[in-house]
């Protein structure tokens, strides 16, 4: 009760009110018989209680040519309940209607406060450090671009920049989902969002706060339920038309019955006719379905965000929903994008150790991607006779002394330069150096782009939800049929251009059935035209990626290709509910109306319909915000 | 020129009904509501001054339902 907003308490306060009054009334008028006008006189309390500002804004839209407003139409319904000597039935709906609406605003505040709370991650303020050492505390939007800013232990980063000093465990969970700290140091770039766990940073700002990752972030959720789903354009639709459809719907079936009976001269009965169509009234209210489907949308955007899975718009989740054909990219997507040593393979004679030392002394200065990934497999101290004897031949690799003997660390044709038979190249996918000692071959090192860990389970996933999943990459046929055979893709297209990929892609547009999908993943920086050009287009953000977030429908905040799935489940629970919905109110609304017409239902149960529908519709819309 | 505005409205057939008639407002080439996070926004003309335009827009809708409202 305490999260109740001013507004909601005084409804509650005067359901209360009503509710106890009518009771007492009730009771009162079964031990003592007054007259009819009397009794409507008593009723008008409670009535007026709970009522008047419907009946107010039922004034205030005629005056101003609204006629079709559910105010109105409840005022009408039970005015005329009333002017039948119904006065209970007029009281209990106003009252089940306002219990009604005010459900519904109780829930619609708690999903918007719970979605709100899974994105909490705008920080209020940032620190800078005055000359004297003292902190001051400023609004994050003042902070310039190039400020030296303080985030103590618990404190979230403010604003996007680099690690000047200090270094500490960031946790990311807010964004990505993730647990896993990631560590921070001197000259890391850091992104705004992320918690310090355990250190005092000083971070010098790269970006203002408007800019920083967590706002785009924020932006970007909050504008998502701008975008609008087609389940819910239908049932704008929708609403616009049921309210005056019913309407007149209650004026006919409050004359023509009556006039069709008086002409075939039968009793007309128009009191009771005129009951009937107060009952149609009283169900003409769309906003019970028309609450439940942005809320469920809401609900499932909310749900994946918190998984760090960003979604730019409900129509986007409605797509995941019903694709069936997932194009990846690989490297970057599939695949970590970084190069690592995957196999070594020494000659006879010698050790993997060896092979590795000495690959990683030839190598100890170059800046290269594979050249760091020799001493990372190394792992140990990288020794040479003398730094000056270590030479980089561009093209070739590079030679060193070490213990007296002159190491070769290189491809082919380096070894070609010095005299050595090249040996046979490993048949696997990959760049391999080989590593010479005196003339004589050592052995050689496999180095490759290794999968991401959950690469092969995300395409089992896909598979299970019926997805058809192929593979498009710049890389070589034999390195796209290998990552194909570990993670079981179904279709390869190799050697491909940024502009093969579209074409590609346009192909399988083309290819594909009216209500199926198509997704890409890629990495967001080389494949923006393809991300444009396919239904879905699924970005890895890699934390802060500018050109991933712009240019992609969904951004996997961390990079998981098993995020898809999860997004995928996510869209089509959210769908599922969506429809649940519309077809549960519709049906019941429908079924009510000819229990209406028919003379079966009466005003009471008419109204327990509607707020009961409301009610379900709504509880099952929150069920989006869980997978 | 887009802008965003933070409103208040009850139901969401009254919010639909907010944007229907923002739409129609002169002046504004677009405008998406999101009932859920009770903010607007509105794509503007390119001739239009939005302050005046948003006046006119809150006028409109609070004809319709005085109970809503447009942060301006």
């Amino acid at each position: 009760m305490k999260n109740l907003t001013k507004k909601q308490k005084s409804a509650l306060q005067r359901i209360i009110g009503a509710a106890v009054l009518t009771a007492a009334l009730a009771v009162l008028f079964r031990f003592w018989a007054v007259p009819q006008f009397a009794r409507a006189v008593f009723y008008l309390a409670p009535y007026l209680l709970v009522g008047w500002d419907v009946l107010r804004k039922a004034i205030h839209g005629i005056t101003h040519g609204q006629v079709f407003d559910e105010c109105f139409l409840m005022s009408i319904a039970t005015v005329g309940a009333m002017l039948l000597g119904e006065h209970l039935e007029a009281v209990a709906v106003m009252l089940f209607y306002q219990i009604g609406e005010l459900f519904q605003s109780i829930a619609v505040g708690r999903s918007r406060r719970s979605i709100t709370d899974l994105m909490d991650i705008r920080p209020d303020y940032a620190y800078l450090q005055a000359e004297d050492g003292t902190l001051e505390r400023v609004d994050p939007d003042d902070v310039e671009v190039g400020t030296l800013i303080v985030v103590r232990p618990g404190e979230k980063i403010p604003i996007d920049g680099v690690v000047e000093e200090g270094s500490a465990a960031l946790n990311t969970a807010a964004l990505t989902g993730e647990s896993a700290p990631r560590f921070a140091e001197p000259g890391d770039a850091v992104i705004s969002g992320c918690v310090s766990v355990d250190g005092l940073l000083k971070i010098r700002t790269t970006r203002e706060f408007g800019e920083s990752t967590v706002s785009k972030i924020l932006d970007l959720v909050e504008n998502s339920s701008m975008k609008k789903a087609r389940a819910e354009n239908f049932i704008s639709r929708f609403a616009r038309w049921y309210t005056p459809i019913v309407c007149f719907g209650a004026l006919a079936l409050a004359v023509i019955p009556p006039l069709v009976l008086l002409l075939m001269g039968r009793p007309a009965m128009p009191l009771e006719w005129i009951r009937r169509a107060l009952t149609f009234l009283v169900i003409s209210c769309p906003c019970a379905v028309v609450v439940s489907v942005p809320l469920s949308f809401f609900g499932g955007i909310g749900c994946a965000s918190s998984r760090g899975i960003l979604v730019k718009g409900s129509n986007y989740l409605e797509a995941l929903a019903d694709t069936r054909y997932i194009a990846f990219d690989k490297t970057g997507t599939l695949t970590r994008g970084t190069f690592t040593v995957s196999e070594v393979l020494p000659a006879q004679g010698y050790t993997e150790d060896q092979v590795l030392e000495y690959a990683a002394a030839a190598e100890s200065v170059s800046p290269h991607p594979i050249a760091q990934s020799i001493r990372a497999a190394w792992g140990k101290e990288v020794r040479t006779d003398a730094a000056e004897s270590v030479q980089e031949i561009p093209g070739h690799g590079a030679v060193c002394t070490l213990d007296g003997k002159r190491i070769l660390a290189g491809n082919a044709r380096l070894l070609q330069l010095e005299g050595l038979p090249a040996p046979a190249a490993p048949a696997r996918p990959g760049t391999v150096v080989y590593v010479a000692a005196d003339g004589n071959y050592v052995g050689a090192i496999l180095i490759s782009d290794t999968l991401k860990p959950t690469s092969a389970e995300a395409m089992t996933d896909l598979a299970l939800q019926g997805v058809h999943t192929i593979l498009l990459t710049g890389d070589t046929q034999a390195a796209a049929d290998e990552a194909a055979r570990m993670l079981q893709i179904g279709s390869v297209r190799a050697g491909l251009l940024p502009e093969d990929k579209v074409a590609e892609v346009e192909r399988l547009l083309a290819a594909k059935g009216r209500r199926e999908y198509l997704a890409f993943v890629g990495d967001g920086i080389n494949d923006a035209p393809v991300l444009s050009r396919a239904d879905v287009g699924i970005a890895m953000g890699s934390l802060g990626s500018d050109a991933a977030i712009e240019a992609a429908d969904i951004v996997l905040m961390d990079d998981d290709p098993a995020k898809i799935s999860l997004a995928m489940r996510i869209a089509k629970k959210t769908l599922r509910i969506v429809r649940e919905n519309i077809g549960f109110a519709i049906g019941v609304k429908v079924l009510f109306l000819l229990l209406g017409a028919l003379g079966i239902s009466n005003m009471w149960m008419a109204i327990f319909a509607d707020v009961g529908v409301m009610v379900i519709a709504v509880i099952n819309a929150m069920r989006a915000l869980r997978i | 020129m887009k802008k965003t505005y933070k409103i208040d409205v009850d139901c969401a057939a009254c919010a639909d009904k907010m944007e229907v008639c923002i739409r129609e407002t002169p002046g504004v080439k677009d405008a998406a509501l999101s009932f859920m996070t009770l903010k607007v926004k509105v794509e503007f003309e390119d001739d239009a001054d939005p302050a005046a335009v948003m006046e006119e827009a809150r006028r409109r809708c609070k004809n319709i339902e005085d109970e809503m409202e447009i942060f301006l």
